[in-house]
């Protein structure tokens, strides 16, 4: 596999986050501002050059026991502040399904 | 790289002759296909043992001539996800009768070690040395075996049937 | 059932704890995700968009009703309390945490079942007719061919890292219901004019980004031959399949690349040197698998019972009992499939509280057996027809009586984007509207026979390229768009669906689906002429210009 640093010149086109699956639990992750990681978006720490998104993807890609598969995600900053994910596969990874699950959580 | 031989690890007698270098006037080497083949008869009246590496995309048919001359076989895992020299240890042991060293080199993992020896390799070029160390219990894991493999393991279905045999031979 | 013996459960035990070393380092970081993520692989372990999922195998898709409730258990014990069956024999769980699978994998290892080669470049679980060993007119008793190929494809020394995944499938009737013809090998076991049992061998079938129906490479392989042949075949794919190309290292591809005559020929090379070893199945090893196989001590009963007749007169009970009642080998009992495609519910799955009411009802009324077929539904084999109308009144109370086996709302679907990190599109909600547009049981026994199959990406787990119509998830500009093919089928007169034109909004798929049921119902030239011959008869084009005359 080669790392997600190789796969292909990264350029981001507006606000991103890196985000993975915390590898004993599979949970959805953000990588935060503190060099750690977070379950709620709200936490993430927010790029907007290439350059920053480079930087933030290889500190998430060096913690190889911590975090598995991370990657640059777009997300929307709203009016208020808020970050919404940038699409629907980020939207369903961060809210959930869009359908209701056959046993209520 | 720590060298695994019929179970322990041991040290390699082989010097790896880089194409191009010279070859040493005696002793174990292992050369690439490509040397050997453009030297072979030289190469094998040599004083000391000769060993191949075969690339695993490679047709045995050009070794199998002089499988009983050479000591050794070194085959490639290119990646332990590449599983092409799997059949090609089972050709040389099972069809052609190959019976020096057989050794796997490249990425040799420890979660392949059974498959290996199932296969009929013999000396593991090991990748790391915690795996290395490891050796005797990782191979211990398995005791059932499902495939006939010239290793000789009696397979889950032939224990059965002898199994059953015996019992009703038995009064 | 086959009873496992203690050689199978030592292997499964050993399995385990050869999992449990490998989950340890890897959350000691000892071993890198990348080393590990084969491994995970090859014991069923998936990374999905919110969890890890886990795929666990149902071999030949037969289980007991011990077996059924360990995988309630598993799906309560250490996921959300639901299980998702799948199109190859399998249930996946959505929301397994990578720390807990050697305890999920040890409890399931209790009542003999694994999840070994459910995933990974290997050989996959070997499937087979859901009605294996019940079916009228069926040559034999596939599974016993199944088990001597499953134990032959576990953890095999040479083919656990193969250019691609391998699956098989084996049938042994006229009909086609283990879909052969889309397996990497399909065999059909047959009887030659010797009266002699053995296999037509097809090779090279399978779907996803370049679909092939399998072709035939022998007619006739004896069975104590299946062995060495298939072993033939996988050795010429291991040593010739590509590996630089993911999208082109299936066998489909070597076969397609070669031709089926030169294929053929490098097996036939390969078996006669193989063909007289160790891998030739005498008499008494195909009888030790055989004799580990029971089969129930059905009673001598009649045709039409007296509870049959007096429920006849229920209509919800008939209207049930046409649609998912089949026959049976034995006077007197029948075959009854379980749909998993309630109105508005994602295909294919079943709570842990209905898999522990299967499991009873199992108990009750099929001799303790369960089986689990492609189309993503159960069925309970052996059930006598006076216990009929019993066991629709129990099953309607869980949800599981929805009569529309073989139906429009019969979906059969992937998980798509809600689970998979695979997918373009959604694949249940899509699946959800159109069970809810054709909840109607009567327009939906007008209709008759029509397959839907729904897949979130190009590789093809729902099977949309033989579904009667055939839906493709793909992304265009950020938003889901859906190919619409009509005319594939998956039995024994296998065929890919054609195109019926421009991809579709999300919006619209269920609209252009109902455009082309009616398309149907308007072209069809009797209420006998079913969907998929409709399609043969005129073609697309007639389809073509009425579903897209307004769009």
């Amino acid at each position: 596999m080669t790392s997600p640093l190789e796969q292909k010149k990264i350029r981001i086109t507006g606000p991103s986050v890196v985000t993975a699956n915390r590898t004993h639990d599979g949970v959805v992750i953000y990588r935060t501002p503190q060099h750690g990681w977070s379950s709620r978006l709200a936490d993430a720490a927010i790029v907007r050059t290439s350059d920053d998104a480079r930087a933030l993807l290889a500190e998430a890609v060096a913690d190889d026991v911590g975090a598995i598969g991370s990657y640059i995600a777009p997300v929307e900053i709203k009016d208020n502040g808020e970050i919404a994910p940038g699409n629907l596969r980020e939207h369903i990874r961060s809210e959930g399904l869009t359908i209701e699950l056959p046993v209520p959580a | 790289m720590p060298l695994v031989k019929n179970g322990k690890i041991a040290t390699d007698i082989y010097v790896h002759v880089a194409d191009g270098a010279e070859i040493p006037a005696d002793g174990a080497i292992l050369v690439t296909a490509a040397r050997f083949l453009e030297d072979s008869e030289a190469l094998l009246q040599r004083p000391g043992k000769v060993g191949v590496i075969w690339p695993n995309n490679r047709d045995l048919d050009d070794l199998v001539p002089y499988l009983d001359r050479l000591a050794a076989v070194a085959l490639v895992f290119p990646s332990f996800r590449d599983g092409r020299a799997y059949s090609q240890a089972r050709l040389l042991r099972e069809r052609y009768r190959f019976n020096g060293e057989l050794r796997a080199t490249g990425q040799v993992l420890r979660d392949q070690f059974v498959f290996m020896l199932r296969a009929g390799f013999d000396a593991l070029d090991v990748k790391k040395e915690k795996d290395a160390d490891a050796f005797a219990e990782t191979v211990k894991r398995y005791t059932v075996f499902y495939q006939p493999t010239g290793d000789g393991r009696a397979t889950a279905l032939s224990r059965r049937t002898q199994l059953r045999h015996s019992e009703s031979a038995s009064p | 059932m086959y009873a496992y013996d203690e050689l199978d459960r030592t292997l499964l035990h050993e399995r385990v704890e050869e999992f449990r070393d490998q989950v340890k380092r890897r959350l000691s970081g000892e071993l890198t995700e990348d080393e590990f993520k084969i491994l995970r692989l090859q014991n069923g372990v998936y990374l999905q968009l919110h969890a890890y999922m886990f795929r666990v195998a149902i071999p030949y898709g037969t289980l007991s009703s011990k077996q059924l409730r360990a995988l309630a258990y598993v799906a309560r014990r250490y996921d959300r309390g639901y299980g998702h069956f799948t199109t190859r024999q399998n249930i996946q769980f959505n929301w397994i945490k990578l720390a807990e699978l050697p305890d999920a994998l040890a409890d399931l290892a209790e009542v003999g079942i694994h999840a070994m080669q459910t995933s990974g470049n290997n050989m996959r679980n070997v499937t087979s007719d859901q009605w294996a060993g019940v079916a009228p007119s069926e040559v034999e008793d596939p599974r016993i061919w199944s088990e001597l190929l499953r134990q032959h494809t576990t953890l095999h020394p040479e083919f656990s890292f193969l250019p691609r995944k391998f699956k098989i499938a084996i049938t042994a009737s006229d009909h086609d219901r283990a879909a052969i013809r889309i397996h990497d090998i399909g065999l059909r076991l047959h009887k030659n004019a010797d009266g002699e049992t053995g296999f037509e061998v097809l090779v090279g079938g399978g779907l996803g980004r370049t679909p092939f129906i399998g072709k035939t490479i022998k007619p006739f392989v004896h069975g104590r031959d299946i062995l060495s042949y298939v072993e033939a075949i996988l050795r010429v794919y291991n040593q010739y399949g590509r590996r630089d190309n993911i999208y082109k290292a299936r066998i489909k591809i070597l076969v397609h690349e070669l031709g089926i005559e030169k294929f053929g020929k490098e097996v036939e090379e390969e078996w006669q040197l193989l063909r007289d070893s160790a891998l030739t199945l005498d008499d008494a090893a195909i009888e030790e698998v055989r004799s580990r196989f029971s089969y129930p001590a059905y009673e001598k009963l009649p045709h039409m019972p007296d509870e049959l007749k007096q429920a006849a007169h229920d209509p919800l009970f008939e209207r049930w009992r046409k649609n998912s009642v089949f026959p049976h080998k034995a006077q007197g009992y029948s075959i009854v499939t379980l749909s998993l495609k309630p109105v508005g519910g994602p295909p294919g799955d079943a709570t842990a509280e209905q898999m522990d009411v299967i499991a009873d009802l199992a108990d009750r009324y099929s001799f303790g057996e369960i089986r689990v077929g492609h189309e993503q539904n159960l069925a309970l084999p052996h059930v006598a027809k006076r216990d009929l109308p019993a066991l629709w009144k129990a099953l309607d109370k869980v949800g599981l009586a929805t009569p529309n086996v073989n139906l429009v709302s019969d979906i059969i679907a992937c998980p798509g984007l809600d689970y998979c990190s695979l997918a373009n599109a959604r694949s249940i909600p899509i699946a959800q509207e159109l069970t809810r547009r054709f909840a109607n049981h009567d327009t939906a026994g007008l209709i008759g026979r029509l397959h839907i199959n729904i897949s979130g990406c190009i590789n093809a787990c729902g099977h949309h390229h033989v579904g009667h119509i055939g839906i493709l998830g793909v992304e265009k500009n950020g938003e889901e768009f859906y190919q619409i093919t009509i005319g594939g089928r998956a039995d024994e007169s296998a065929a890919l669906g054609t195109l019926i034109g421009p991809s579709v909004p999300y919006a619209e798929v269920a609209d252009v689906v109902e455009d082309i049921v009616e398309a149907y119902l308007a072209l069809r030239d009797s209420p006998d002429e079913l969907f998929i011959d409709t399609v043969k008869r005129l073609g697309v084009e007639p389809f073509r210009e009425r579903v897209y005359a307004t769009r």
